[in-house]
């Protein structure tokens, strides 16, 4: 054990070791940021759509989650980065104009963001069909829309019922985060794979990024049962004390 | 898409069913493993004795917060490290990705069977457990013949769909260059540059039989449910 490694100067580079990984740490934070705005923003449309009595509307939700859902992240990633490039040649022009960190950034984004957003959506489609049918013919029987229905009466209800269950997602994306290091990502694992493969030091390196990743785990954990407590309904009971 | 070349799949097939092969195994024996583990540690993290409980959720608790990647890792290096150790031996052995891939799998599915297996261990009413002692039976005898089959039962379609996760999450040792089924793909895509073919296939199977075990688990699921 030798924890001075993380002070040592990276050869040609400048930085130390332990900068070299809290700049994974912060592309790991920034890819997972973004990838969960696409996915929440996504997945909230496509789970919504799946309570719609459009069935047209409900079959294309179930076949976008089943198709997320039934193929592995990582053939996932090797599609977005190669396959869809390789057959569309508008966007094979576009990511050869894009710098490499770039094109491994948007493919990790959009891979994540659309892989969560199948999973959010199953989420909140049973957040909304766990809330009694009473309340969606409340709200057609005091002269509200659907699309009003779902924003004033449905929604507000499912959201907050759907907290705990998005709290392991919330974590889970910043967890796949690490399979961006098959396209090249240089998110934390990268590093620490470097950090290993280049000083030797396997075990110091890995204890540092499972000690983060924990740390990581333990905040988002801390962070979703805040926003659960601020947002709960009184005489609703919740799992966030 | 006029140079695309899909008799590239047929050349290589043999070649990509002996990795679809060492991915079912790896699933199969890791699925085996790690309930049997898991089922242990839900065990120990419901026993009265506290130190045990809290060793064992300790342990679930750290396997749950870490990335997969970075276990596989993990165990590729340290697996070696502590043969050598309990041997005595003066060298590590050379055990190599595709066999330490099966400690890592069992062990790491062990802490998300753990949970599975809990919840169902607690769906069983505590009278049951009450009158299994009443009867004479001791904690092993009750877990054993009343209480685990049929937390089992009640957990299967569960179990089965953390079972597709795990099909679908060990195509990330093809990292360690382990020639699992995404393994022997991306080979033979780097082989005869033949990249997009490849993973469209990969997707198409994979897709093909995820798709069809969550219907099966899905179909369990009505078919057994007990109604309390």
């Amino acid at each position: 054990m030798k924890l001075s490694i993380f002070l040592e100067q990276i050869p040609d580079e400048g930085i130390a070791w332990w900068q070299n990984m809290a700049s994974g740490l912060g592309w790991t934070l920034g890819t997972a940021f973004f990838a969960w705005i696409l996915a929440f923003t996504v997945g909230s449309v496509v789970g919504v759509v799946r309570t719609t009595d459009k069935h047209w509307l409900v079959r294309i939700g179930d076949a976008y989650v089943e198709l997320f859902r039934n193929i592995p992240l990582i053939v996932q990633f090797f599609l977005w980065y190669f396959v869809v490039p390789g057959l569309i040649p508008a966007v094979k022009i576009w990511v050869v104009s894009l710098d490499p960190t770039e094109h491994q950034f948007v493919t990790s984004v959009v891979c994540l963001g659309l892989f969560t957003s199948a999973r959010i959506a199953e989420q909140v489609r049973s957040g909304i069909q766990s809330l009694s049918h009473g309340q969606r013919n409340a709200g057609y029987a005091i002269g509200l829309t659907q699309p009003q229905t779902y924003r004033y009466v449905l929604l507000p209800m499912a959201y907050r019922i759907v907290i705990p269950p998005l709290t392991s997602e919330v974590m889970n994306l910043i967890k796949n985060t690490s399979v961006a290091y098959s396209i090249g990502l240089v998110e934390l694992f990268f590093r620490t794979r470097e950090m290993a493969e280049m000083t030797f030091r396997y075990f110091e390196a890995f204890t540092a990024a499972t000690l983060i990743y924990m740390v990581i785990a333990m905040s988002a954990n801390r962070i979703m049962a805040h926003i659960e407590r601020r947002v709960a309904v009184p005489g609703y009971i919740t799992g966030g004390k | 898409m006029g140079d695309l070349d899909f008799d590239v799949i047929g050349r290589t097939l043999p070649y990509l069913m002996q990795g679809l092969q060492y991915t079912v195994q790896l699933t199969l024996v890791a699925a085996f493993g790690g309930t049997i583990f898991g089922t242990l540690l839900a065990m120990a993290r419901l026993s009265a004795f506290k130190p045990l409980a809290l060793a064992a959720s300790g342990y679930v608790n750290l396997m749950r917060s870490l990335p997969l990647l970075l276990v596989i890792f993990w165990f590729y290096f340290l697996v070696p490290v502590l043969v050598q150790t309990a041997m005595g031996w003066e060298r590590p052995p050379q055990i190599g990705a595709e066999r330490s891939a099966y400690v890592t799998f069992i062990m790491f599915q062990a802490a998300y069977y753990c949970e599975i297996m809990r919840a169902g261990i607690q769906s069983i009413s505590k009278g049951q457990v009450g009158a299994a002692y009443a009867v004479g039976l001791n904690y092993w005898q009750a877990m054993k013949l009343i209480i685990l089959p049929q937390a089992f039962r009640n957990m299967l379609p569960v179990l089965l769909t953390q079972t597709i996760v795990l099909f679908q999450d060990v195509s990330l040792v093809s990292l360690l260059n382990v020639t699992d089924f995404v393994g022997a793909a991306t080979k033979i895509a780097q082989r005869d540059s033949r990249v997009v073919e490849m993973y469209l296939f990969v997707a198409v199977v994979y897709f093909i039989l995820c798709y069809a075990l969550s219907y099966m688990a899905k179909r369990l699921q009505q078919k057994i449910a007990i109604v309390h």
